[in-house]
């Protein structure tokens, strides 16, 4: 476990297979505490299902993914995983419509999940200080008590964010958080990442390269499943199999 | 605003349903005892009857809204529980004859001495005792639900394969009872009932009692119903149903909650379906018919699910219809319903229920409008 000292998230020579295609092959991916990582990489890359097997969602063939060097998420059902602390947003925004926004943030809200719990709980003084602090951040303070089905798709992914914050998560894994949005929302929820990070460890899955650039931070490309590349921006769209794989088709 | 507007109506239509509810315990009462049988006011014994009757259909539907109105889980099989929690209500009222049977058996319930039975199963011990009965009402549909819930929420499975299975098991069940080998008196299940806690079930005074006792439990179910959506329990509820896996990543154990509000469900379906058996005076493996569950379906759609109170509209109104149809145009009530469920299905996706909140919001639509969703 040595090598996965000073990692909030570790993964080894991971391996998933579906019916024989390989969707990720010997996948290997160091995080540290703290930092922001940019993961590319063309259309079925595995971006999508390495975060599935981090999530817990997709068990993988064989391989080793550790969360902050001791927690083995292999053996973890989704529901453990979130609670050690590793949130996930995905690549459509999946809000609760049915809900107001202030109901879909109050059910992120870190703290107790269980049923009985649920049953009797009542927000304290605390949780609707973090609350509007959440709703201010993802600048949603007006729409506290609009339903989400009602927010337009921009404000829909920066709940999406302020619901993976309101978890109180280590590890945010952030699944194309631009796609579909305007300039300006794109430029927005570039800042609202680079603030978040430094306490927290982001994976931000994007295609947009402006985007990408605006992070300004490592990053990896994926390609059929495993690492092509790593470093920085710069770094790797220099690199030429990067370019074969980006530009060559 | 808008949330919070509809949470307002539908809250209204609550306690515009219990006020009913409470008025409905009182005047049905009244008219029956202290208005003389002459007046056109009164209320025969048979109607008051009847009347019950809709209401424990009605506390079925609304155990069903709970489950399937706000968690997303379509039982096909729930008309099980309220048969379950009938029979433990029709074994104690067996033992309540006594002697009284037509083989004047004191140890034995008549199906029992045709069978050449010797002894009491088992599973009746207990059932003299009014209190265990009663907790067996709660505790068998209750257990049913549990581990059933336990084994297919655990497993995942939802959606039209947990319908199936949950229609299975109610079909299980009744050929189960139509076996005279249960011990639960086949083919004619159990009646000729005579006593409860030992008041004559005829008499005015009885019925009265079960009639306002069915329009308590209505009430406290519709109550405890509210309790549990209002809380954060019902927000989560109400998440699964909308995108499951996205509330397991949130950190919820969706089977948790799912297979609470199914017991709790159950156990509501068995207490109307306890208040059911003495107010109809039989109870058969008839009542676990596949069909029984789906109509209770129907008349929570046509109600409006995930509203409470439209359910217990629905099952009243249909069944009201249902009584009315059958006396008076017997071969068309089937054609009516089917035709119900399709008009509302297809005019008023939100039920009946739906009218009232579209009612109160009318008029109103001023609210400032989203922004153009983003292509994606």
């Amino acid at each position: 476990m040595d090598k996965a000292a000073n990692s909030i998230l570790y993964l080894d020579d991971v391996n998933v297979s579906f019916d024989g295609f390989k969707a990720l092959k010997a996948l290997s991916l160091i995080i540290e505490p703290g930092e922001m990582r940019a993961v590319i990489g063309p259309n079925g890359a595995g971006k999508t299902t390495m975060m599935d097997v981090i999530t817990g969602k997709t068990r993988p063939d064989t391989g080793d993914v550790l969360f902050a060097e001791t927690r083995d998420l292999t053996r973890l059902d989704e529901a453990t995983i979130a609670e050690l602390g590793i949130g996930r947003k995905f690549q459509k925004p999946s809000v609760f419509e049915k809900l107001t926004v202030g109901e879909n943030l109050a059910l992120a809200l870190a703290g107790n999940r269980g049923v009985r719990d649920a049953l009797f709980w009542r927000m304290s003084t605390r949780e609707k200080a973090r609350l509007d602090e959440l709703l201010e951040i993802v600048r949603l303070g007006a729409q506290k008590d609009m339903l989400a089905a009602r927010l337009s798709h921009g404000q829909k992914q920066w709940l999406e964010i302020g619901m993976l914050l309101a978890q109180e998560p280590k590890l945010l894994l952030v699944d194309e958080p631009v796609a579909g949005m305007t300039d300006a929302e794109t430029e927005t929820t570039a800042s609202l990442l680079k603030s978040i990070a430094g306490e927290r460890s982001i994976v931000v899955v994007e295609h947009d390269m402006n985007f990408v650039r605006e992070l300004d931070v490592k990053v990896t490309v994926l390609h059929e499943g495993t690492v092509l590349a790593e470093g920085s921006l710069d770094h790797v769209s220099a690199d030429n199999r990067v370019i074969e794989v980006y530009l060559g088709r | 605003m808008i949330a919070g507007r509809l949470l307002k109506i539908s809250d209204r239509g609550v306690l515009v349903t219990l006020a009913v509810i409470l008025i409905i315990a009182i005047l049905v009462p009244v008219l029956h005892l202290l208005v003389p049988p002459e007046s056109a006011f009164h209320i025969p014994a048979y109607a008051m009857a009847l009347i019950g009757k809709y209401l424990c259909y009605a506390m079925l539907a609304l155990s069903l809204d709970l489950i399937w109105g706000y968690c997303g889980i379509l039982s096909l099989g729930h008309g099980a529980f309220f048969a379950l929690g009938g029979y433990a209500m029709g074994m104690y009222l067996m033992r309540q004859i006594g002697s009284r049977g037509v083989y004047g058996n004191a140890e034995l319930p008549d199906f029992m001495v045709f069978l050449n039975w010797t002894e009491l199963p088992w599973y009746w011990h207990g059932f003299d005792s009014f209190a265990f009965a009663m907790f067996m009402v709660l505790f068998v549909p209750g257990v049913l639900a549990f581990l059933f819930g336990f084994f297919a929420f655990r497993s995942r499975v939802s959606g039209v394969h947990l319908s199936i299975i949950t229609q299975a098991l109610t079909f299980a069940l009744m050929l189960a009872f139509f076996r005279n080998d249960m011990g639960f008196g086949g083919n004619n299940g159990l009646t000729d009932f005579k006593d409860i806690l030992g008041f004559n079930l005829q008499a005015s005074g009885t019925r009265t009692a079960l009639f306002i006792a069915t329009c308590l439990a209505l009430g406290a179910s519709l109550l405890l119903c509210l309790a549990i959506t209002r809380s954060r329990l019902g927000v989560v509820l109400t998440a699964i149903r909308d995108a499951e896996s996205r509330t397991r990543f949130l950190g919820y154990r969706v089977e948790a909650f799912k297979l609470f509000a199914f017991t709790v469900s159950a156990c509501i379906a068995g207490v109307a379906g306890a208040l059911y058996v003495p107010q109809v005076g039989i109870i058969n493996p008839g009542e676990f018919a596949p069909a029984n569950s789906i109509e209770a379906v129907v008349w929570t759609a046509i109600g409006g699910r995930g509203t409470l109170f439209g359910p217990i509209l629905g099952a009243v109104l249909v069944n009201f219809a249902k009584s009315w149809f059958t006396s008076a145009l017997p071969e068309l009530w089937l054609f009516a319903l089917g035709g119900l469920f399709l008009a509302v299905t297809l005019f008023l996706p939100k039920g009946l229920a739906g009218l009232f909140d579209r009612k109160a919001a009318g008029g109103r639509r001023a609210v400032p409008a989203a922004q153009p969703e983003a292509a994606e």
